[in-house]
């Protein structure tokens, strides 16, 4: 039988990251990070290029496992289980953590088929309840409306903004858990950044979302929490409005005020 | 003379040579494919299509069964150099990084080089021999052959092609690596690929030297594909060195025959399986 009280600690807990270190050869991407992700809120995770963040994003879906000569120490924890377990297939933990990346990177197939994609992966074929979740998901990403009628178009027709959006309708359709964005909005103009953010704001009720952003205001508007990473560390974690307005750390305070960076 | 006209002449002679390099170029194709249409097209008509060779001494027949020899010695090419070289393709692009990636990219760069005749006299010692008579098979395998190295290079070359963040994209909606290789990366390159397939037949289809040694010749139809065959490459070396001007004239018409189909091949590679641009869409 569980504790009360470390079933209630968990419960705040999504992902647990206890002294994560990467390697990519013998270059130190990260040293020893240690944070919390809350579920169903948003974490921001800022600070210059190269200070680690997208490599620590990566972390968290095992995508750096892909990358030659890369080592990783440290355990990362989803629900309590430690995703670099033995035993742990990566494959089945993308499906729980899904990730939208910087560049938008539709397949070149129709829309519904790159909706359809991850669904059919894990072997769903059944097409009523393929179309219920194509729709479903690109209401979700606020794409609907502008697509419905013509789903069977090539999703590289889209505009950038609407790319990204397909992005996110594609990772939402395999229902993760967690949603885990790199720069999402970046390469979209203030329009589309705006309803980018906008969805962020609605997703969080159903999935815990970590966000990677170079731009200050972004993190301040969309964000719960908010990590500011320098040179591979973890310098300062925890409320956004804190971070923003009261930081602890002199570091950051100069990075957020633009005084560096 | 200012440094600033000194340039100009120096990029206006630079201009020149290169514009006149570009001239030599061309002209020699056209010249090429103006004087094998003049003397071709006179001898051109529909019995050349239909009508089996006419004894020596009588006018008219035609090279149809050296038309479909050709196209059965295509089949059986593309039959062996199309899976291994396509397969081997995506086992270079996908996961081929370490040394035997690299000893199978020599080998086939080697392969390659080899001179045409020689994979004929390697093919008429491994299969001619054997089976004890030329055949359609035996010319194929040559030409097969052939096609590997360069269905392989090109397959990989536009698998390579595909974006990272497409097979990146996959990867995050937890599809296994197989998956991405079947249903992302391959559909993404599939154009390229064709197109490269498509080139490579066209490129054998003119060969001669790995025929004389495996398909040989035959003047009537070829049943089957363990008969000696005739083909437009073969029929094009045996007419045009015989000692008749009605064989030169027919020479000549399989010769533009010859070409019209290679270039259509490449016409329809390049501008019909390209088309529709590049793999990856607008950002």
């Amino acid at each position: 039988m569980k504790n009360v009280a470390v079933a209630e600690a968990e419960s705040l807990t999504k992902i647990g990251v206890r002294n994560l270190t990467v390697y990519y050869g013998a270059k130190l991407a990260l040293e020893s990070i240690s944070m919390d992700v809350p579920p169903n809120q948003v974490t921001a995770l800022i600070g210059p290029s190269g200070c680690g963040k997208s490599t620590f994003l990566r972390c968290l879906n095992r995508m750096n496992d892909q990358v030659p000569g890369v080592k990783i120490r440290g355990h990362v924890m989803l629900d309590g289980e430690p995703i670099y377990g033995p035993g742990v297939d990566a494959v089945d933990l993308r499906r729980r953590v899904g990730m939208v990346f910087q560049k938008s990177n539709p397949f070149p197939k129709s829309i519904f088929d790159n909706v359809a994609f991850g669904p059919r992966v894990h072997g769903q074929r059944d097409p009523v309840r393929l179309r219920e979740l194509v729709e479903r998901s690109l209401k979700h990403a606020a794409l609907w409306e502008e697509v419905q009628d013509r789903l069977d178009a090539s999703a590289l027709d889209l505009s950038g903004g609407q790319q990204q959006r397909l992005c996110i309708a594609r990772a939402l359709a395999v229902e993760p858990e967690v949603l885990l964005m790199d720069e999402p909005a970046s390469a979209l103009d203030p329009i589309a950044t705006a309803k980018i953010e906008e969805l962020i704001h609605e997703l969080k009720t159903h999935y815990t979302i970590v966000i990677v952003t170079h731009n200050m205001q972004q993190a301040a508007r969309v964000s719960d929490l908010t990590a500011y990473f320098y040179l591979g560390r973890l310098i300062e974690h925890g409320p956004t409005e804190q971070i923003f307005t009261s930081p602890a750390r002199q570091e950051t305070e100069d990075y957020i005020t633009g005084r560096f960076g | 003379m200012t440094l600033a006209r000194r340039r100009r002449l120096v990029e206006r002679v630079m201009f020149a040579l290169s514009v006149g390099c570009m001239a030599t170029a061309l002209s020699v194709l056209f010249f090429l494919l103006g004087y094998i249409t003049y003397q071709g097209i006179s001898s051109l008509s529909l019995s050349f299509f239909t009508n089996l060779p006419a004894p020596v001494g009588e006018a008219g027949g035609g090279m149809a069964n050296a038309l479909l020899g050709s196209l059965k010695l295509l089949i059986a090419a593309a039959c062996l150099g199309i899976p291994v070289g396509f397969l081997g393709g995506v086992y270079l692009a996908e996961y081929g990084g370490g040394k035997l990636g690299f000893l199978v990219r020599y080998a086939a760069d080697v392969l390659n080089g080899v001179p045409s005749i020689v994979i004929g006299i390697t093919v008429y010692a491994l299969v001619v021999r054997p089976i004890g008579h030329f055949s359609t098979l035996a010319g194929g395998v040559a030409l097969g052959l052939m096609i590997i190295p360069v269905a392989l290079r090109s397959t990989e070359e536009f698998l390579r092609l595909v974006p990272a963040s497409l097979r990146e994209a996959a990867i995050a909606l937890g599809a296994p690596r197989w998956v991405v290789i079947v249903r992302v990366v391959i559909p993404a390159g599939m154009r390229g690929i064709a197109t490269g397939l498509v080139l490579a037949l066209a490129r054998v289809a003119g060969e001669t030297a790995p025929l004389l040694f495996t398909a040989f010749n035959n003047r009537y139809w070829s049943e089957g594909w363990t008969q000696p065959t005739a083909s437009l490459p073969v029929m094009i070396f045996t007419y045009a060195i015989a000692p008749y001007q009605d064989w030169h004239d027919q020479a000549w018409a399989a010769g533009l025959v010859l070409l019209a189909l290679v270039l259509g091949a490449n016409l329809i590679a390049r501008f019909v399986l390209r088309r529709g641009g590049p793999i990856q869409g607008r950002a």
